[in-house]
């Protein structure tokens, strides 16, 4: 498959009053067409400052990014963003808040609207385009965020924590449900999480950062049942071999 | 959950008991003004106070009934709630406008802020004698006065209002390529409406201290005028009737402006 997603050798740092702080360090990957990609590593440690570089926000000191072959410079709307919090304007219905990407990027096409219409009745939302983000479930609304981020119909998305301002039970049935969304749609994905069995639920590759400054500590290949759900996975025996390596890794590097 | 099923017993009782305080609280509010202009009007009646130094109720509504009869209510009435009004909406749009600059760029922020804190603990009825000199004897220095007692606190609820927008939210539109006028009309703006209107709501005080202080420091009409002009004759009937109207007044337009806020926070 060919490869949607590169950074080679990026480095970053954080420029304040009190000095300079490295974030990242050398720090190269590769993401395929249609791979899950999970990043991994102890808090604090830049990850988030990873998908802000995939996404254009920030630029690396060093290296480069390289995304459909060309370096990204700025914000790319074949580059879906999706934040720990659904962040859906409460003053816009459901409706106008999935339709808000088109409205930025001024996409008038009125058969591109009625794709994402089709996308809330597809995922459960049908009867609730007109309702208030305050008057849906915390679940319901981060589908919301999902499609809102799909309106533009990106290549990438880029996951930060998605499932980690829910209730545990309900994060586990969210994350089942964004990622069927995200496979029937045939989209590539980075997740950044701190969950180790978040990431090998989800994921084909997970990449494990060390502390800051950042680089890569292992870059591991899950070898679980893909055919299953995530919540499934978590049962496959290849899970918990998997989870003890990278425990055993992320807690000798602390 | 709104239902449509059959109400419960419980429930039921329960509506029954808010209707009832409800009832309670309402007539308690009447009851106390009740008590009060009533023991005003006794005590009076029966000379324990002096009414030409106190006044009394039935004197103030005498003295309504003539300003109401010659005409003249209308005139005072009209010129303070046009001072008011124009002093208002002077402000409301200015200091938006600023605070609408100062989120654009922050190096105006940075640099204009010390003047705009100097100037907000400033008193502002000490400029009463240069807006006077600028403006003229008349209404214009009134409803200058009014703008300038409300401009300054509508720029720091406005821009205070701004900047508490959300950063993650910005992140969100800036990766979605998003730019500075789209952050502003699509997110800022909306999410600052709450703001908004609470700011409105203080300005209506506002401009009323500055409206009723400029008719003080110089006037010919209004309410202000009246108030002090019956200070100075001795007429205590006519600055009494006078507060009451404008109690009136003010409470009105802040009723409409709660109205406002009503009809369009009901998504916030």
């Amino acid at each position: 498959m060919k490869t949607i997603l590169k950074l080679e050798s990026v480095s970053l740092s954080y420029h304040t009053k009190d000095g300079e702080v490295p974030a990242l360090k050398n720090v190269s990957f590769e993401v395929k067409s249609g791979e899950f990609v999970s990043v991994i590593g102890p808090s604090g440690c830049g990850k988030t400052s990873i998908l802000s570089l995939i996404a254009g926000l920030i630029k690396p000191d060093e290296g480069r990014i390289v995304f459909n072959e060309k370096e990204v410079k700025k914000p790319d709307k074949a580059i879906g963003y999706m934040l720990q919090r659904d962040e859906l304007f409460p003053w816009r219905t459901i409706e106008q808040n999935v339709f808000l990407p088109l409205e930025i990027s001024k996409n008038k096409d009125a058969s591109r609207k009625k794709e994402v219409l089709s996308l809330l009745d597809k995922y459960g939302l049908k009867d609730f385009k007109r309702s208030y983000p305050q008057q849906l479930s915390g679940g319901m609304r981060q589908r919301a965020a999902l499609i809102r981020t799909l309106s533009t119909s990106p290549d990438l998305l880029l996951l930060d924590e998605p499932f980690s301002a829910l209730d545990y039970q309900t994060r586990l049935a969210v994350c089942d449900d964004v990622y069927s969304i995200i496979k029937n749609e045939n989209k590539t994905a980075v997740l950044v999480t701190h969950d180790i069995s978040e990431a090998i639920a989800t994921s084909d590759k997970i990449i494990a950062l060390t502390k800051r400054p950042s680089s890569i500590l292992d870059i591991h290949v899950t070898e679980t049942d893909k055919t299953l759900s995530p919540l499934k996975r978590r049962e496959d025996a290849n899970f918990g071999k998997t989870f003890e390596i990278l425990w055993r890794e992320l807690n000798d590097e602390n | 959950m709104k239902t449509n099923e059959k109400r419960s017993e419980k429930q039921a009782l329960y509506l029954k008991k808010i209707k009832k305080n409800k009832i309670f609280v309402n007539i308690l509010r009447v009851l106390i003004a009740v008590i009060f202009f009533g023991l005003w009007e006794l005590a009076t009646d029966l000379e324990i106070i002096d009414g030409f130094l106190m006044s009394s109720p039935s004197r103030i509504i005498k003295t309504i009934g003539e300003l109401l009869a010659d005409g003249s209510l209308y005139v005072h009435v009209f010129t303070t709630l046009y001072e008011t009004l124009a002093g208002f909406i002077l402000a409301t749009v200015v200091g938006t406008t600023v605070a609408l600059a100062m989120w654009w760029s922050e190096n105006f922020r940075k640099i204009i802020e010390p003047y705009i804190i100097v100037l907000n603990g400033l008193p502002k009825i000490a400029l009463g004698p240069i807006i006077i000199v600028w403006f003229g004897n008349g209404i214009n220095s009134i409803v200058f006065m009014a703008f300038l007692t409300a401009v300054i606190v509508t720029t720091i609820t406005m821009i205070n209002g701004f900047l508490a927008c959300e950063n993650s939210k910005i992140m969100l539109l800036k990766s979605m390529g998003a730019n500075k006028l789209q952050i502003l009309t699509k997110l800022v703006l909306p999410s600052s409406l709450p703001t908004f209107i609470s700011c409105l709501k203080i300005n209506v005080g506002m401009a009323w201290i500055g409206s009723i202080i400029g008719e003080y420091l110089t006037s010919r009409q209004g309410i202000g005028y009246l108030i002090v002009y019956g200070g100075q004759v001795f007429k205590l009937d006519l600055v009494m009737a006078s507060t009451l109207i404008l109690c009136l007044l003010a409470g009105v337009m802040y009723a409409l402006v709660s109205l406002a806020e009503k009809l369009f926070l009901k998504k916030y």
